[in-house]
């Protein structure tokens, strides 16, 4: 299957993306590694007139320590999130979830910030960015905005990203040697989440359980007030409603995010 | 647009549809079949290639040898543009530095040591599968020249078979990897590349 026709342009720098997308409007979308863009435009589920391609600008792909945050360039690969001493380090939740992302060939190409972008619901870094309480940088014709994860994601597939915005960079807190545990069910390999389920630091975070990467409240208050992994992990899906599918429907969706609750808080990886 | 891409070692340079995806190009365009298309979906990995960067930007971490591997089928050619790719065809040494187009011995080349292994173990039933395995082989062995059996099937997870139940390919691969086939990939891909 292939896309639409659509024009290209190699982006030289954020500041020339930023004039493109100014300048095309709604007619754009930025392409990255196009791990998700490239198969909705062969499905024609998006038919962009012009991709504007950042995938290889190097003020957007790297990662580095800034103070008691990691900052993670959006056009850098999973692959890079997954095996980079730092991030295994210091945020090693971010690290298992990158490497938990699709398949070898898909994390050579994909990157954290279309990945962020595209906003799966059953995705695994969306997950992983809830959990940790991580942020991103947008970057805009009118200066830079950082936005919390918990605000980020508004709805199926959207975010917060305003027309003619970029994701520049990825911040999660540094927790080096935080207990955490992350859980994702799935029928196939290399498939998405029917649900999963992430946890550090007394936040849990599930995935496919709504229409955004939700935090199960319930259950984080339980453990504040003290209740056992296990206790906690049972109010996991309080407030939840889960979509149907051919693979879960609502009730097992929600047996599934108590269950893989509690292996998330038994920190089991 | 205008694309100057390596392939094989050879450079090219052609004008393409910035919609002509990767795994068309190399068929279409370079007449290279090994890498098939399967899915056409991202899953199936039957078009498997490595991609390399002159800068290594893109593609991710700068492992040594021919690149990492991509599914073919969802790069588009202007992705590559400057880059440097490498099919199932370039692996085999004599056959790519006598135009990259070699086919194995069947060109005249002899085979990279993945090769060689698939075909010792039987790594293969009818063969769709094979080239895009063998080169999420090959990328797999650059980044983990010493995996253990599970590493190996974790490590081919983006390629599916439908024939053989894995076993022999699994063999194939950690008998790749026994016979030295870091030390002797590196030296194949200076020379494809």
């Amino acid at each position: 299957v292939i896309p639409a026709p659509f024009d290209y342009i190699a982006a030289e720098s954020t500041t020339h993306a930023l004039d493109l997308l100014d300048s095309f409007g709604d007619d754009a979308k930025l392409l990255a590694g196009g791990h998700s863009l490239l198969p909705m435009m062969k499905l024609r589920l998006a038919t962009p007139a012009v991709l504007i391609d950042i995938g290889r600008l190097s003020q957007l792909i790297g990662i580095r320590a800034d103070g008691d945050e990691l900052v993670i360039g959006a056009a850098t690969p999973h692959a890079a999130v997954a095996t980079s001493d730092l991030v295994r380090a210091d945020a090693p939740l971010l690290a298992h979830s990158a490497a938990q992302v699709g398949d070898p060939q898909i994390r050579h190409r994909g990157t954290i910030g279309g990945s962020l972008a595209h906003a799966d619901p059953a995705a695994d870094l969306p997950m992983a960015l809830v959990a940790l309480g991580g942020r991103v940088d947008l970057l805009g014709q009118g200066g830079s905005r950082s936005v919390a994860a918990d605000d980020f994601f508004t709805g199926y597939f959207e975010t917060s990203l305003e027309p003619g915005e970029l994701i520049a960079t990825v911040r999660v807190p540094r927790q080096p040697g935080a207990s955490w545990g992350y859980q994702k069910f799935v029928r196939r390999a290399n498939d998405w989440a029917i649900v999963g389920a992430a946890a550090i630091n007394g936040r849990i975070a599930l995935a496919n359980m709504g229409p955004t990467p939700l935090r199960a409240r319930a259950a984080e208050q339980a453990l504040a007030d003290g209740a056992s992994a296990a206790e906690a992990a049972e109010l996991a899906a309080e407030g939840t409603e889960p979509g149907e599918d051919l693979h879960a429907d609502r009730d097992y969706r929600r047996h599934l995010a108590r269950v893989l609750t509690r292996r998330a808080l038994e920190h089991r990886a | 647009m205008q694309v100057e891409i390596t392939v094989n070692g050879q450079q090219r340079s052609d004008d393409v549809e910035p919609r002509l995806l990767l795994v068309h190009y190399l068929r279409e365009v370079c007449g290279l079949r090994a890498a098939n298309v399967g899915c056409d979906t991202t899953s199936c990995g039957a078009c498997t290639v490595l991609m390399k960067g002159a800068d290594e930007g893109g593609t991710g971490r700068g492992v040594g040898g021919g690149g990492t591997s991509v599914k073919s089928c969802t790069v588009l050619t202007v992705q590559a543009n400057g880059q440097q790719v490498t099919t199932a065809e370039g692996l085999a040494m004599k056959g790519a530095s006598e135009g990259g187009m070699g086919r194995g011995e069947a060109g005249g080349g002899e085979l990279h040591p993945v090769q060689a292994a698939f075909r010792q173990e039987h790594g293969l039933q009818c063969g769709f599968c094979t080239p895009g395995m063998v080169m999420a082989a090959v990328s797999l062995l650059s980044e983990n020249p010493d995996p253990t059996e599970a590493e190996v099937r974790e490590g081919l997870e983006g390629n599916f078979c439908r024939c053989t139940g894995y076993h022999n390919i699994v063999r194939a691969v950690l008998a790749a990897a026994s016979s030295g086939h870091g030390a002797a990939k590196q030296q194949r891909a200076e020379v494809g590349a």
